[in-house]
């Protein structure tokens, strides 16, 4: 399969790539790694008219501490955050979900930036990153501004970024030693997961978050009150908000040929009992 | 546009459309068909080469994305007189192919990974490799042949 004709830009700095999507409007694309987009415009779901490669972009390939986060350049790929020593000894939850991503090859190509700004609630690290309570940096015309995780996901691959606005760092909360778990249930090894979990917890605090729940990643927003609470506690205030309040958090499981959307309700609560039993021991 | 590639150590430089996959730049504009094309959705791993050293999917890459880069393929691997790669010994003597379709692809992400992790565990080897589908089922001998290239 080949995609349908585009025309393609090769940016060579973050301003020269937002001043060409602005240039070629709603119908160009950025093209980081590649291996969201290019899958989906290979089948045609996918037809930008313009690629802004921004593959090249220097400075925007990092993982460094800044006081109490970590701070990684978009460009930065899956291998790279998998294998990180500083992310491996402050946000381990981050380092372990990058390694779930794909396989080897497209964590070799693909990026942390592409991953959130593709928005697509059936991949890692979204919901990952919401569950560690993450800050995204995006870069526009008029300079750059701070979005929450937790305000960043709109519905299905639609993100708070606007059209002329580049991802360009993901800052990320130290752990702290917090106890944590990455849950994902998929039935071949380098599938999206059928329903994922990613969790973390220390005394006082706690974030879960959903992977293929609905059309968005789904934050857990109640489990930081039972964070505290015993562990038996916490997992049926979690199991109650998942039984309460899923509707209200646009959790919207649809079935596929994998799982009914009762089974995704099921497998959430039974993941989400495992993620946190796991982040407690 | 114009691209300039070196693959398997020689420079090429040819005029591509922006949409061209590097593994039918490969296949078609340079010739070189040991690469394989087998689902072309990035899951099966037989189109796979080395990028600048590491192991990639050639059907989702853009010929353009490589412009500058070193490819290594297949074709790239055995020496000049014909002594094969470790690697492909290694599947020769451990039976670790069948109908060989998946192999081009199974030997560039092998070497891929024992370059990232050159004393691999049995778990290591299956988990490296959960990028690169075998559809006779032959891993039992795939994982034996990585395992042998190790220690070689």
């Amino acid at each position: 399969m080949i995609p349908a004709a585009f025309d393609y830009a090769r940016a060579s700095s973050a301003e020269e790539a937002i001043a060409l999507i602005g240039q070629y409007g709603d119908e160009a694309k950025f093209l980081a790694g590649g291996h969201s987009l290019l899958p989906l415009m290979k089948l045609r779901l996918a037809q930008p008219t313009v690629l802004v490669d921004i593959g090249r972009v220097p400075d925007l390939s990092y993982i460094r501490e800044e006081g109490d986060q970590i701070a990684i350049g978009a460009l930065t790929r899956h291998m790279d955050v998998e294998t990180s020593p500083l992310l491996h000894q402050h946000v381990p939850l981050l380092a372990h979900a990058a390694g779930h991503v794909g396989d080897p090859q497209v964590r070799h190509r693909g990026t942390i930036g592409g991953s959130i700004a593709h928005a697509d609630p059936a991949s890692d690290l979204p919901a990952t990153t919401l569950a560690l309570g993450a800050t995204y940096v995006a870069k526009g015309p008029n300079g750059t501004r701070e979005i929450a995780a937790a305000d960043f996901y709109h519905g299905f691959l639609t993100s708070a970024l606007e059209a002329d606005e580049m991802l360009v760092e993901i800052r990320v909360p130290k752990m702290n030693g917090a106890g944590w778990s990455f849950q994902k249930f998929n039935r071949r090894a380098q599938d999206w997961a059928i329903v994922g979990v990613a969790a973390w917890r220390r005394n006082g605090d706690a974030g879960v978050a959903l992977v293929n729940m609905g059309s968005v990643p789904i934050l857990a927003t109640d489990v930081a009150s039972a964070a505290s609470s015993r562990i038996g506690s916490a997992i049926r205030r979690v199991t109650n908000w998942l039984d309460t309040s899923l509707a209200a958090a646009q959790a919207d499981p649809q079935p596929d040929l994998n799982a009914s959307a009762d089974y995704r309700v099921h497998l959430a609560k039974v993941l989400t009992r495992r993620a946190l039993e796991a982040a407690s021991a | 546009m114009e691209i300039s590639v070196t693959v398997n150590g020689v420079k090429h430089t040819a005029e591509v459309e922006g949409r061209t996959l590097l593994v039918h730049f490969v296949r078609e504009q340079l010739g070189m068909t040991g690469t394989n094309i087998g689902c072309d959705t990035s899951s099966c791993g037989a189109c796979s080469v080395h990028l600048d050293g590491e192991a990639v999917k050639s059907c989702t890459i853009l010929a353009v994305q490589a412009d500058g880069t070193e490819i290594t393929t297949i074709e790239g691997m055995a020496g000049a007189d014909g002594t094969l790669h470790p690697m492909q010994q290694a599947f020769m003597e451990n039976h670790g192919l069948q109908c060989g379709y998946c192999t081009p692809g199974m030997v560039m992400a092998a070497t891929s990974l024992l370059k990232e992790n050159p004393n691999p565990t049995e778990e290591d080897v299956r988990l490296g490799l959960e990028g690169n589908l075998c559809r006779c089922t032959g891993y039992h001998n795939i994982v034996q042949s990585v395992l042998a290239a190790a220690k070689a």
